[in-house]
């Protein structure tokens, strides 16, 4: 269960400031190698109904990438084949040499019973679930990791509350805590600043650049274009296929944006099976 | 006096002891066992599947008599195969799992005491309906206590992977493959367990001692930790209440031990600190932060 590069990280450095930046070598190391996503042609969707349809393209290591496009353009879909819990209807999605375990997500919606009767700390801890596996003891060392992360979200005396006494920002707070504690070389936020206030989103914000800067791949699903034009070097338009992609201000433009909005949102149950040519997969 | 009430019986009366330890292996194994299944709204078909293990017990008497190991490998059969239909049914129709369930249950439970009655005496019927704790033999007590054993030992190694598929499962299936193993191997103990408590307490009571003590945790601790602790002493409490009133008035052992946990369970939802009725309707005045 434990990745023996994670362990390394780990022992190169004594404080938590000197692990941060042992990890961010180590990411920075891997950049010449494969570790990028890559989109082959890939349909996803239900029922064999297409959200994503026919996209192609390719996510560099480290990029910072925001996901933009009206409700229903396949945003959230496109992650959950990310993610590998949805499987491609066609074409695929190409991890080069990451784990699928390597990938933070942060769903739109968790599925997460707040009124199960567990603490904050416990809950936070969960993202240490590659160094601890499913038997590992909480050290003190993995303890002191999980303070810290609460202390970077804001959450500090949070620690012994039950997860159902905490507030709409305050449980953000906490999931990205964990992403933070996950220390994933790629991470997946879909739509994290949704009836978030102000000052919340701009300390998480804050994380994200953080994640950048330690040369983590990192996508985020908004809808504040302001936001995103601010904090997001490029950015996919995204319409069930591509509109646009890549530098943020060429792809927001008013144009773009309009076409994202007349994209077809129907979901036809006499729709005919899809004429595009499909090319030979590659595994 | 005090002696002769509540220490007597089991000091005299070799029956009693068995009781006893049989009642106290149970609480361990059960009370943990049911606080998962009431987190994760599951209560209903903890009874639904005590029920369901009727027929194969009653198939493993009309087999072999009142024999232990044919009634429990028969009841463990019939657990598992109802578990299985229901899931199946459900996902192949249009039926909900709690209906389907609920048809299968009965069908066992009707198919169960048939079996019994033409096979059978009355005495008989009774013992399979309602269990019988004071007649514990050495074999019994045995199975009784290794199934406890192996349902804490099993539960301590899932226990993390089960905490997270009932809190968080989308992200457990992110990090580990875990997810789903546990939650068949938590089915599995709550069908070892309804074994368990079909021996002492009969089919209709076996869950008693699964769904009460959770109920009861529920309104001591907001905490999982907490809350097992409280069910299993609860259980216990419950457990030697009922042999001790059983044994002083004419109520049966198994319905006493669990009318004694309902009334702990009345008591709570009237007191219990993590949400009773009497703090609801007098709370204790709010505080400044």
């Amino acid at each position: 269960m434990v990745d023996p590069a994670d362990g390394a990280g780990c022992t190169s450095g004594n404080g938590a400031c000197g692990q941060r930046r042992a990890l961010g070598r180590r990411i920075a190391d891997d950049r010449g190698m494969v570790a990028r996503l890559q989109f082959r042609d890939v349909t996803l969707g239900y029922e064999r109904h297409p959200a994503v349809h026919h996209l192609s393209g390719e996510i560099a290591s480290g990029a910072l990438l925001a996901v933009v496009g009206p409700n229903g353009a396949g945003k959230s879909t496109l992650f959950r084949g990310i993610t590998g819990i949805l499987k491609p209807l066609a074409g695929s999605i190409a991890l080069g040499d990451l784990d699928i375990r390597d990938i933070a997500y942060l769903p739109q919606s968790a599925e997460i019973d707040r009124s199960f009767p567990i603490s904050v700390f416990d809950f936070t801890g969960s993202g240490l679930w590659r160094t601890t596996g499913a038997f590992g003891r909480l050290g003190r060392r993995e303890c002191g990791r999980i303070a810290e992360a609460l202390a970077a979200v804001g959450l500090n005396g949070f620690e012994n509350r039950p997860i159902g006494t905490l507030s709409g920002g305050q449980m953000q707070r906490m999931l990205f805590a964990r992403v933070l504690l996950q220390d994933a070389g790629v991470i997946v936020l879909d739509e994290p600043f949704n009836a978030i206030d102000a000052r919340t989103s701009d300390d998480l914000l804050a994380l994200v650049r953080r994640w950048h800067e330690e040369k983590r791949t990192v996508l985020a699903a908004l809808h504040d274009m302001e936001m995103v034009r601010a904090n997001f070097p490029e950015a996919l338009l995204l319409a069930r296929g591509a509109v646009a992609w890549g530098p943020t201000g060429q792809v927001l433009t008013a144009g773009n944006l309009s076409r994202a909005r007349q994209m077809c949102e129907a979901f036809d149950d006499g729709a005919a099976a899809c004429a595009v040519r499909v090319p030979p997969r590659v595994a | 006096m005090v002696y002769d009430a509540l220490v007597a019986p089991f000091a005299d009366f070799e029956f009693m002891r068995r009781a006893l330890a049989a009642a106290a292996a149970l609480a361990l194994g059960a009370a943990p066992i049911g606080v998962f299944l009431m987190l994760r709204g599951m209560s209903l078909v903890g009874d639904a599947m005590a029920h369901a293990i009727l027929p194969g017990a009653a198939v493993g008497f009309l087999l072999s008599g009142l024999n232990l190991f044919a009634m429990t490998v028969g009841g463990l059969i019939a657990g598992f195969a109802v578990a299985i239909l229901a899931g199946v049914v459900s996902r192949v129709t249009e039926l909900k799992e709690d209906s389907s369930l609920a048809t299968f249950y009965l069908a066992s439970l009707a198919l169960g005491v048939t079996i019994v009655s033409v096979k059978g005496t009355n005495i008989d019927l009774l013992h399979v309906l309602f269990g019988n704790i004071l007649a514990m033999d050495n074999q019994t007590l045995m199975v009784i206590a290794i199934n406890a054993t192996v349902t804490l030992v099993v539960l301590a190694v899932i226990y993390r992977p089960l905490v997270f598929e009932c809190v968080d499962p989308l992200f457990l299936r992110t990090v580990s493959r875990a997810g789903a193993p546990a939650h068949l191997a938590f089915l599995g103990l709550v069908v070892v367990n309804l074994v368990n408590g079909f021996h002492a307490m009969g089919t209709l009571l076996a869950v008693g001692l699964m769904i009460l003590p959770a109920g009861i945790a529920r309104f001591w601790s907001r905490d999982i930790t907490g809350m097992m602790m409280i069910a299993v002493v609860s259980a216990l409490l419950s457990g030697y209440a009922g042999l001790v009133l059983s044994f002083h008035s004419k109520v049966p052992s198994g319905p006493a031990i669990i009318l004694v946990a309902s009334v702990f369970y009345v008591l709570s939802v009237l007191f219990g600190r993590a949400g009773g009725i009497v703090r609801r309707f007098f709370p204790a005045p709010h505080l400044e932060a």
